[in-house]
């Protein structure tokens, strides 16, 4: 498969979450490998970098689910289409940047990646739409272990699989959901919310992981640890904090509504105008009024049905996405020009708002 | 004002004080301004503070001599440098500087998950492989035949249990 082919099909986040999940967008499971007597990607001569790099691709490329994959050197990428695969998650903004000797290989559906010399020599992904914890926890797994079949990895029977940082020792495991809290947001309730969450040993990040901001009020929460518990046990933890923060976003939206409902859905009422009307949108702002839609369709103000097309541009809306479909590179103004335009178009035929909710409240 | 507390990462005079407990253990870190700032921890959506104990612990001088990977070259002052390790055999090298470390980093201090059983199998029988050879040349140096004729049987053995795949 190439690197055009993959970018033409879209990502497995497009795919419609179902509304019960809704919360929820995506759950991924990574997992840090490294092969014995090798040096770690960053302390290893280039040389040492390029063997790892050919044997890791070989290796991985012959697994079951990476049939008919992309398998490709960072350096053989453009800036742009590097940009889309980070938007996609299916690359880290570090591998975007590495030197010479880094790779990446791509499953056909865009469910598996495995970095090659990113911090580690391995970093095999695993992601899923919705809330799927467990399905993805036993795909990385099984993944992982017909690797070990071609590969020495790198353990110790005390500290587990060995890591470059010794933050990731023992599973070498970081279980992660993106969720979408929009009301926990409005309601100003999310730093009591991250405080909560850090204290059960958990993290809470923005979209695009450490450091990135929280545009479209979408968060991604994982667990800090990696020594000391099993896999089994980390996910279960994080299942129980991800139902907890649900159940707290569905009450947070209750509230909104019982409160003021019409504060609610004159946000919801003024993102659909703009989004229909406006001319210049920046990917921040697209991103929130997008959220304030699917909020819209949640409580039932749009059609289930149009969850996913908000889930699409959501990925269309970012910068890489824009500049790829109008086939060139664009400055800042000039995407939010096109940004809103392509916006405009998506929301000529989207459903009319319906702001009369059933008696029994929103789902 | 005596002796003010400094910064974990940067050694100026720290402002900000920062006590968060997680999983019932006490974590404190002491910044300035600044790094609190660039760290993040003002920022409502949150910061690690797993990588910031990291640094943290990192700052205290090393003991005199640091320390050397015989396997790859790293120093302790390299791990100083990058918060990262050089190769797998570092952790036997600077186990005295992680052990401490861990206990504040995660939630306990010894693996109990996933066991790379097939390539630890496979390990323990490419070792015994090669002390086998060792002890066939030995055997046959010294003419030692029949221990030479034994030897090589078990070799065999070995090697069969290997499969079709050949022993790296």
């Amino acid at each position: 498969m190439t690197i055009a082919s993959l970018i033409d099909t879209p990502s497995e986040l497009t795919d419609a979450a179902s509304s019960k999940t809704a919360i929820v967008l995506m759950t991924r499971v990574r997992l840090a490998r490294n092969l014995a007597g090798n040096s770690f990607p960053g302390w290893a001569k280039p040389a040492q970098r390029e063997e790892v790099l050919a044997a890791c691709r070989e290796a991985v490329a012959a697994t079951a689910p990476m049939k008919r994959s992309l398998s490709i050197n960072v350096d053989e990428l453009s800036e742009l289409e590097k940009q889309i695969l980070v938007e996609r998650h299916l690359i880290s903004r570090e591998l975007s940047g590495a030197k010479a000797g880094a790779g990446v290989v791509i499953s056909k559906d865009q469910t598996v990646s495995v970095m090659i010399n990113e911090e580690d020599h391995l970093r095999i992904q695993v992601l899923r739409s919705g809330f799927q914890l467990k399905k993805t926890w036993a795909a990385i797994n099984e993944l992982d272990s017909a690797l070990e079949d071609r590969l020495d990895y790198a353990f110790s029977p005390t500290l587990g699989y060995l890591t470059a940082c010794p933050t990731n020792l023992g599973t070498g495991m970081r279980a992660s959901a993106m969720m979408h809290l929009p009301a926990l947001v409005i309601g100003n309730q999310m730093e009591k919310v991250v405080r909560a969450v850090n204290q059960l040993g958990m993290v809470v990040r923005g979209l695009f992981g450490e450091g990135s901001d929280a545009s479209g009020s979408i968060f991604q929460i994982s667990n800090q640890t990696t020594l000391g518990e099993a896999e089994e046990e980390i996910i279960k933890r994080l299942g129980t904090v991800l139902n907890s923060i649900i159940e707290h976003e569905l009450n947070a939206r209750q509230k909104l509504l019982e409160a003021d409902a019409s504060k609610l859905f004159d946000k919801i009422g003024r993102a659909y105008g703009i989004l229909q009307n406006g001319h210049l949108l920046s990917s921040g702002e697209a991103m929130n009024l997008l959220s304030l839609i699917r909020l819209g369709v949640d409580l039932g103000v749009f059609p289930d049905a149009h969850r996913c097309v908000i889930d699409r541009l959501f990925i269309e809306a970012q910068p890489g996405h824009l500049q790829h479909a109008q086939h060139g590179e664009f400055e800042p103004g000039q995407r939010d020009l096109l940004r809103a335009g392509r916006l405009r178009a998506e929301f000529a035929n989207f459903a009319k708002p319906n702001f009369t909710l059933s008696s029994d409240g929103p789902n | 004002m005596a002796n003010p507390l400094k910064c974990d990462l940067c050694s100026k005079p720290a402002t900000v004080h920062l006590t968060q407990i997680v999983n019932n253990k006490v974590h404190k870190v002491d910044l300035c301004e600044e790094c609190a700032q660039a760290k993040g921890v003002t920022d409502p959506s949150g910061f690690s503070l797993a990588d910031l104990l990291l640094k943290a612990s990192l700052n205290p001088e090393p003991a005199a001599g640091g320390m050397k990977c015989e396997q790859c070259g790293f120093t302790q002052a390299d791990f100083k440098k990058h918060g990262r390790f050089g190769c797998p055999a570092c952790f036997d090298t600077f186990n005295s500087i992680i052990e401490p470390m861990l206990d504040t980093m995660h939630k306990g201090t010894t693996h109990t998950g996933k066991v790379p059983q097939k390539a630890l199998a496979r390990k323990t029988l490419s070792d015994r492989l090669t002390k086998l050879e060792l002890d066939l040349t030995e055997a046959i140096k010294s003419e030692r035949y029949e221990d030479a004729a034994r030897t090589r049987d078990e070799i065999n053995q070995v090697k069969h249990s290997f499969g079709q795949k050949p022993p790296r």
